[in-house]
This record gives structure tokens, C-alpha cells and sequence, in this order.
């Protein structure tokens, strides 16, 4: 027995070498009958936690949305099914179009923001200079600060009296008048976007950057002697190779940003007068607040659509460009 | 695409180390560090601006300077009396959301990435999938399950949902790592009789030591910095992560910016310690999760 062991194995065998077990259990037989339910089990727990904790909630919210759950609920228990009332009331509310409209205009807004300058900057930190890498590392830091911490210091930054974007724009005389960026319902979603842009730039560079470096220096080095320099190669060499690379960005950015809490309740609370609603904190809104969960559990329905229908189609471009790359 | 293994950077940059000579102090590099500086500079100015403002006098900060010149730490004091408990809430309930995600995942990633068991592509499917739903789907349901069970306003209860973020990505970017472990090793050691479950515990781990730190950092980041779970799932003041303590505080009328400021640069060390102390685990996580 000693003589079969490699000599990797030889500080873990004395210990294992002797356990009963060893001597009873045919050796190297069997591969799959042997112990198929001591494998099952390593599954089994991230399978019942997904099922408690993923599963069940995208149920029990199917089944909410079709119940009058309200705050009397949660005393005598009883939950009256009312068809499609919840999804008739939810839908028809005004500010259901005002949120829809403004998850429409902060995804799209967000994304084309932080694509644009994340490729920017990654493009420009793909140059090998001294401190690169120090630089570009301190890049993500936005993104591991907890989403409610960035809210509260552009709170700050964005304060219509004391705020540094005014006092910086008064003193250049941009302005004239401060301006309520987040309580002026004409600003306050343009300023939240600036915001989520801001935070989302670390996650765009961070994937175009590890994107970009797969691009074989070889190719640059071709293109050179074909006359395909700068913008030239950026067309024909960067783009076309980076495209199953970005379109895993713009998705994941989608997917990211449609279900976007935090920022909005932190920054504004979707205020003022529902500027800055969207369909995540509407749903907040109607079962925290209003204590209306069937019709919160309604709105979350057409949010989980929403986000499935993307989820799709990005597990789609992703498997492509695994596929390719 | 997960760069857990120490020795892949190594390898990667070694070729063409000889053949760079631009890397080196040139007057063209220099500029360049100069822009990048600059790049940066601009990009992190709101946190230069939290830790200036964090450091002014009391009150609302009617003239907070340019630089921190007379630092006032009083903002930091009370940070501490006020939040100082929902710190240590916080710090409790990422520990533990940490481990339980590292103790779910882990035993599924190995079996996912080496046993061939029926099933494998739709749980991982679901997987994927999971990390895509909204949370306040989640928050939705479990509040209202909660709350007989007696969940609402405790620590476990916030273990258990603040996982939800840090399982599947543990999962994911395990499972990436395990894929390429050899399997010889494990066999070698079950033909020596080592059951699965001691093969996984003495060979699997100490191996993946790397990808159990990077799930395990991002797995407590995600919940100390999760604001929506402790939104939904508490409602008192008892059990309060700091998040939702920095919320309540900016949410009070005459708003004290040196200690709001103050709070939020305490909810940012971890992140900032983790990113200097672990750059090498974040880096791997920032892309692993995502591209698989």
C-alpha cells in the first residue's frame, strides 16, 4: 500500500491509512454507486438555502400579487385572493408610468455614462507607466464602499447651500443661483444618474480592463506595419475583439441598474414628488410604507420580468463569448 | 478567468517583461502618471471630500476648507457614541454572513466543479440566475415570513438574508477555480480509503485556500454593506447595521455633517483595509463573479 502512494499524498496518508474504513470499502470500484448520497449531500444546503431564500420568496411574491396583503394581514392572518386586482391597481397609478419611465431613463442614462468613461479609463490604464497598477486598483474603490455611504457623501456634495458642486460652480460663475440638485424635481434624476454613473465606473473598468488585455499584443503589432494606428486600431482591432466583452458589460450594467435601491432611497427617497421613482423603490414604497404587500408583491412581478428578460439574454452573450474566447 | 492562482499573474507578465522597455521612467511615462493621477484624483474626490468633511467642526459645515487644516475630531466622537453599537452589529452579522456563505458554498462549488451529479447545469443555471433577482423581491417575501417566526430585529434573521448575496457569488467563483483542480490528487487519496467529505475538508481546502479568501471578502462585503435587508428586516433600534443608522441620521432634520461623514468613513474601512490588505483577492473577484 505504502509502495502505490505518490510522494505528494505521503503527509495525509498515515492519518487516513488506517481508518477502518480503508480496509472494508472495496478499493478504486464503483465510481458511481459508491457514495452518490455523501455527494448529493455537498449540494444539499446551498440547495435548501437557495430554495428558502431565493425560491420561496419569488412565490410567496407570485402569490402576494394575486391576495389583498395588508397590514391587517399580519394581525389576523387572513389574506383574501383578489384575482388581478393588485396588478390592475399597481399598473393603473400614475406614478406607475413615472417610475417605469424613470427606471427606462436612469438604466439607459447610468449606462451609457459609465461605459463610456470606464472604456475611456481603461483604455488610457492599459498603457504600462509607472504607478499603472497602483492607479487603476485605486480605481475600484467606489465600488466596495457600501452603496448607502456614497449616497450620504453625495448628499453632502449635491447640498443646495453648502455643497461643494455649487460652491464650485457659484465660484466659477457657471451659476448664478444655487441649485437643488436633488430636491428640484427638474435636476434631481439627472443628479442621482451623475451618482450611479460615478459608482458604476470602477465595475466598467474593471471588465473592459481584464477585456482588453486578452487582446494579443501581436495584433496591435500587425496592424502597425499595416498603417493601423490610434483611432484606426481602435476601430478595427480593440472594438471587434472587445464586443463579446462588452456586451456582457451593457447586460450586467442592465441587470444591475434596474434593480438599484439603495442609491435612490439614500439620495432622495424617490422624491421630490416621485422624480426620482423607480420600479424598485415604488415597491418599496407600497409594502414598507403603505404596507400594501400584495400590490408591492405586483410591482416586484414586472421588476423580476424585467430583469429575467435581460438575464436571458445575457446568459446568452455570455455563453457566446465563452464560447469564442 | 478567475486570477485566484498566485503563480498565474507571475507566469502572464513574465514574457513580455523583457521585450517592454516603455514600462521604465521615461520623461513620456511620467507625463502619463501625471494624467493618471489626475484620472484618479477626480474619480476619488468625494471620498477625499467624506474624509475632509468628516473632520470640520461641529454643526452643519456652513464653510468646510478646501483642506483639513485644524482637524476636528469631534465629529468622530460622536460617530462613535451614536453608532458605535451598529458598528459592532454590523461587524457581527458580515462575520457570520461570511462564514455561512463560505460553509454553503464551498462543499457545492467541489461538488458542482468535480462530481459528476445529475443536475449539475441547472443549478448552476439557477445560480446564475439567482444573482439577478431584485432584492427587494426577497425583502418583500421574507419579511412577511419573518415575522411569525420571530426573525424581524435579530442577527441570525440578518445572517441568513444578507447571505443571499454572498452564496451564489461564493458558488460561482469557487466552482470557477475548482474546475481546473486536478482530480488525481483527490482520487489518490479516496483510494487510499479517504472518504469524500475528509478528502474535501484536508486536500479540497487548504488547495483553494485562495478563491475560499476572495468569496469569503467579497461575502462579508456585501453584507456590511447591505442597507435594503436592514431596511425591511428591522425596526427598531436595537439590532441596526451601521448602514441604516447612517440613513436614520442623514434622515434628521438639521443634518450634522461631520458626524453623518464621520459614520460613513467608519462604514468604509472595512472596504478600504480589505482593498489594501487583500488587492490581489479583490482584483479576482471583481471579474471572477461576472465572467465566468
Amino acid at each position: 500500500m505504502t509502495s502505490l502512494d505518490s510522494p505528494a499524498l505521503a503527509a495525509t496518508r498515515p492519518a487516513d491509512g488506517r481508518s477502518p474504513a480503508a480496509v472494508s470499502r472495496p478499493r478504486r470500484r464503483g465510481r458511481s454507486g459508491d457514495g452518490a448520497l455523501v455527494r448529493y449531500a455537498f449540494i444539499a444546503p446551498a440547495v435548501l438555502y437557495l430554495l428558502l431564500f431565493y425560491g420561496y420568496p419569488i412565490v410567496k411574491n407570485v402569490v402576494m400579487s394575486f391576495q389583498a396583503y395588508d397590514f391587517s394581514t399580519f394581525f389576523n392572518g387572513r389574506a383574501p385572493f383578489v384575482g388581478l386586482d393588485n396588478y390592475a391597481s399597481a399598473l393603473s397609478n400614475p406614478i406607475f408610468l413615472k417610475a417605469l419611465a424613470n427606471t427606462g431613463l436612469f438604466t439607459v442614462g447610468s449606462i451609457i455614462g459609465q461605459f463610456i468613461i470606464g472604456l475611456g479609463l481603461s483604455l488610457y490604464f492599459r498603457r504600462h507607466f509607472p504607478l499603472s497598477g497602483v492607479l487603476r486598483s485605486l480605481l475600484l474603490l467606489p465600488w466596495l464602499l457600501p452603496m448607502i455611504v456614497s449616497a450620504a457623501v453625495w448628499r453632502w456634495i449635491l447640498e443646495q447651500d453648502n455643497g461643494v458642486l455649487n460652491r464650485v460652480l457659484e465660484g466659477t460663475g457657471l451659476i448664478s443661483e444655487p441649485i437643488g440638485w436633488l430636491t428640484s424635481s427638474d435636476t434631481a434624476l439627472v443628479a442621482v444618474i451623475m451618482v450611479n454613473i460615478w459608482l458604476g465606473i470602477p465595475f466598467n473598468v474593471a471588465l473592459l480592463y481584464s477585456g482588453l488585455q486578452a487582446i494579443p499584443e501581436e495584433l496591435y503589432e500587425a496592424g502597425q506595419l499595416d498603417g493601423a494606428t490610434g483611432w484606426k486600431s481602435f476601430r478595427h482591432i480593440t472594438l471587434p475583439l472587445l464586443r463579446p466583452v462588452v456586451s456582457v458589460v451593457l447586460l450586467l450594467g442592465v441587470i444591475y441598474t434596474i434593480k438599484v435601491l439603495d442609491l435612490i432611497i439614500g439620495l432622495t427617497g424617490g422624491g421630490p414628488a416621485n422624480a426620482t421613482q423607480t420600479l424598485a423603490t415604488r415597491s418599496y414604497e407600497l409594502s414598507f410604507l403603505e404596507f400594501d404587500f400584495g400590490q408591492g408583491a405586483a410591482l416586484s412581478n414586472v421588476l423580476i420580468l424585467i430583469a429575467l428578460l435581460f438575464s436571458v439574454v445575457y446568459l446568452r452573450a455570455n455563453a457566446r463569448a465563452a464560447k469564442n474566447g | 478567468m478567475t486570477t485566484t492562482a498566485s503563480t498565474g499573474a507571475s507566469v502572464r507578465t513574465a514574457p513580455d517583461a523583457p521585450v517592454t522597455p516603455r514600462r521604465r521612467r521615461t520623461p513620456r511615462g511620467i507625463v502619463h502618471t501625471g494624467i493618471g493621477i489626475v484620472l484618479v484624483a477626480i474619480m476619488l474626490f468625494p471620498v477625499y471630500w467624506m474624509v475632509n468633511a468628516s473632520l470640520a467642526p461641529q454643526g452643519n459645515s456652513l464653510n468646510t476648507g478646501w483642506l483639513p487644516l485644524h482637524p476636528d475630531t469631534s465629529g468622530y466622537a460622536r460617530a462613535f457614541a451614536d453608532q458605535g453599537k451598529n458598528l459592532l452589529t454590523s461587524l457581527v452579522v458580515a462575520v457570520g454572513a461570511a462564514i455561512l456563505s463560505l460553509v454553503i458554498a464551498a462543499p457545492c462549488a467541489y461538488a458542482l466543479a468535480q462530481f459528476r451529479i445529475r443536475g449539475t447545469a441547472v443549478l448552476v443555471f439557477l445560480v446564475l440566475i439567482s444573482q439577478m433577482i431584485p432584492g427587494i423581491v426577497i425583502a418583500n417575501a421574507l419579511y412577511t415570513a419573518y415575522t411569525p417566526l420571530g426573525l424581524i430585529n435579530t442577527v441570525p434573521g440578518l445572517i441568513l438574508a444578507d447571505a443571499t448575496q454572498g452564496i451564489p457569488f461564493s458558488i460561482l467563483i469557487m466552482r470557477a477555480y475548482l474546475e481546473t483542480f486536478p482530480a488525481s490528487i483527490v482520487e489518490a487519496a479516496r483510494v487510499d480509503g479517504c472518504g469524500h467529505l475528509r478528502a474535501f475538508v484536508s486536500i479540497v481546502l487548504p488547495v483553494s485556500r485562495n478563491s475560499l479568501i476572495t468569496a469569503g471578502i467579497f461575502s462579508f462585503l456585501f453584507a456590511w454593506s447591505d442597507f435594503l435587508m436592514a431596511l425591511t428586516l428591522t425596526t427598531g433600534e436595537s439590532i441596526r447595521p451601521v448602514t441604516l443608522g447612517l440613513y436614520t441620521y442623514i434622515g434628521t432634520n438639521d443634518t450634522d455633517w461631520s458626524s453623518v461623514m464621520a459614520t460613513a468613513v467608519l462604514s468604509s474601512v472595512p472596504a478600504v483595509v480589505l482593498m489594501i490588505a487583500a488587492q490581489k483577492y479583490i482584483a479576482a473577484g471583481a471579474t471572477g463573479g461576472a465572467v465566468k
